[in-house]
């Protein structure tokens, strides 16, 4: 007799009540949050106003680059930020390597022990890039071993958590059958994880490095190295045109880089 | 007889292409350092000045006046991401949709393609230095580097998206003699609605992160205090900044893990 268990009345609808009132509530807070912050926001009209001849102002003094200045300061500070990048992502994967072993909770079968390294995970990855290169130029001093160290130190939470989680989800039953059969633990992770985490562990090793590419150009700003401290000397100078080349050159390297790892995932992976 | 005579393969045969790959990179690694000039006397003075820097690090500073620049540079940091994501990604749905292959004409995806590239190539620090002599020094310089960023990543990963949807529920829409806005609304968006949240939600975080650093550079937040307390060795200070920093953005994961919940 009551409506609603006719079928021909009943509504259907995507979301229960419960959703739907998260739902709105969350695009409140959004709407709220954006106006706050527009009204809030510091901004000062004055500086507004010749945005315009400011960015052509910029543009025309970035242009023609001075390419005299590639051979002469460029080239060196391109191939140590590369050198940077590159060791900084091996020094990243042999730390962070044993920690996602001891991340994956099948691996490892002690709470504590996975806390530990999840937690040393999210601290690496709170911290900027930048931020760790402030601190490794105030312990080691301005240079690439300050750099090598801070893009380390960043990309270690982003590899091992990653990694950790291709761990746990690797099957059980290639690990099963080698325990079965007599194997040592040592060769549990070398013949029974290794090859079912191998396609995940270098897509995270290649994607962390073209981030790492990208990441090293800047960290020469607080003198950790590379071409970000050409950058930081060209804008102190107020010298657009060799800024204008620098930007140039970075684009050109990370266009690259993204190529050589797109076709290296295609072949390997 | 003579099938038994015959060795058996290897169970687990030698790999020598991966072998020799290793070895390359072992080798790398030797010159790369070498050339860098990363010696372990270095790595040992380093230590020994890490643990003068650490005591000048402790107790952490949090004096009254201190407190007040960090509130205020904390906030200035939030704003910037809250409306650098927010219009971010309001932009970079018409941005994505324009670089998905199979909705756009080839010439507009190839074109949206090219600038997605140029935005994703910058770090947003390296962007920030560009507004920051665009548009002056200040919050409005890093909200436009971050927007910058945004549309970079959300839009890339929104396009992908796009193009891996079902093609079936496009045509079904279609068949019916629909505009292209009612096949964008209709079939496009509840198909990737819950992933493009996702990934708004992804850039919410990592703008919090950056939004913290493009101070440095002049563009507003809570990078100048830190980067003018580490230049004035007042490392207590950094060590208070740092922690704010490292709360806020832990406290950022874990509300925005629980809106992605609720948009799955």
């Amino acid at each position: 007799m009551s409506a609603p268990s006719s079928p021909a009345l009943r509504v259907w609808q995507r979301f229960s009540p419960g959703e739907r009132i998260a739902r709105s509530m969350l695009y409140i807070v959004t709407v709220i949050a954006v106006v706050w912050s527009i009204k809030s926001i510091e901004i000062i009209p004055e500086f507004l106003y010749d945005a315009p001849e400011q960015t052509a102002d910029l543009f025309r003094r970035m242009w023609p680059f001075d390419w005299g200045f590639y051979p002469k300061a460029i080239h060196h500070a391109l191939i140590e930020t590369f050198h940077i990048a590159t060791l900084g992502t091996i020094l990243a994967i042999v730390l962070a390597l044993p920690l996602s072993f001891l991340a994956a909770r099948n691996f490892t079968a002690n709470p504590i022990l996975n806390f530990v390294a999840q937690f040393i995970f999210v601290s690496s990855r709170s911290v900027n890039s930048l931020i760790w290169a402030l601190l490794f130029v105030a312990i080691f001093g301005p240079g690439a071993l300050s750099g090598v160290l801070s893009i380390a130190f960043r990309s270690i939470g982003f590899v091992g958590k990653l990694f950790g989680e291709a761990l746990e989800e690797a099957q059980r039953g290639p690990i099963e059958a080698l325990t079965a059969a007599g194997a040592p633990r040592s060769m549990l992770l070398v013949k029974g994880y290794w090859p079912q985490v191998e396609p995940a562990f270098w897509s995270v090793a290649l994607l962390r490095w073209d981030i790492n590419i990208r990441e090293s150009a800047v960290l020469g700003l607080v003198g950790a190295g590379g071409i970000g401290v050409a950058l930081d000397a060209a804008l102190n100078n107020l010298y657009w045109d060799q800024v204008g080349l620098i930007l140039a050159v970075i684009f050109a390297v990370v266009i690259v880089t993204e190529i050589v790892t797109s076709t290296i995932r295609k072949r390997i992976i | 007889m003579n099938a038994l005579a015959k060795p058996r393969p290897a169970a687990f045969p030698t790999n020598w292409t991966s072998r020799i790959a290793w070895a390359g990179l072992a080798l790398y690694t030797l010159y790369a350092t070498s050339i860098l000039n990363l010696t372990w006397a270095r790595f040992v003075a380093g230590i020994d000045n890490g643990g003068k820097f650490l005591s000048r690090m402790f107790p952490p500073n949090f004096e009254p006046d201190k407190i007040d620049l960090i509130t205020t540079g904390m906030v200035e940091s939030i704003q910037i991401a809250v409306l650098a994501t927010f219009f971010g990604v309001l932009l970079s749905l018409p941005l994505g949709l324009a670089a998905a292959r199979n909705l756009a004409p080839s010439w507009l995806s190839w074109s949206a393609r090219a600038l997605i590239a140029i935005f994703r190539s910058f770090h947003p620090v390296i962007v920030s230095i560009l507004f920051v002599k665009a548009v002056g020094f200040g919050a409005l310089a890093g909200v436009l580097a971050l927007i910058v960023s945004t549309l970079g990543f959300v839009s890339k990963l929104f396009a992908e998206v796009v193009e891996e949807m079902n093609p079936k529920q496009v045509e079904a829409v279609r068949a019916t003699g629909a505009s292209f806005s009612n096949v964008l609304i209709f079939a496009v968006m509840p198909q990737v609605m819950a992933r493009f949240v996702g990934l708004a939600v992804y850039q919410l975080d990592s703008n919090l992160r950056n939004s913290t650093m493009v101070g440095i550079v002049g563009g507003g937040g809570i990078g100048a205090p830190l980067f003018t307390a580490y230049q004035r060795f007042d490392y207590d200070v950094v060590l208070t900044i740092l922690l704010c920093i490292i709360a806020i953005i832990m406290l950022a994961e874990m509300v925005s893990g629980r809106i992605r919940r609720i948009f799955q």
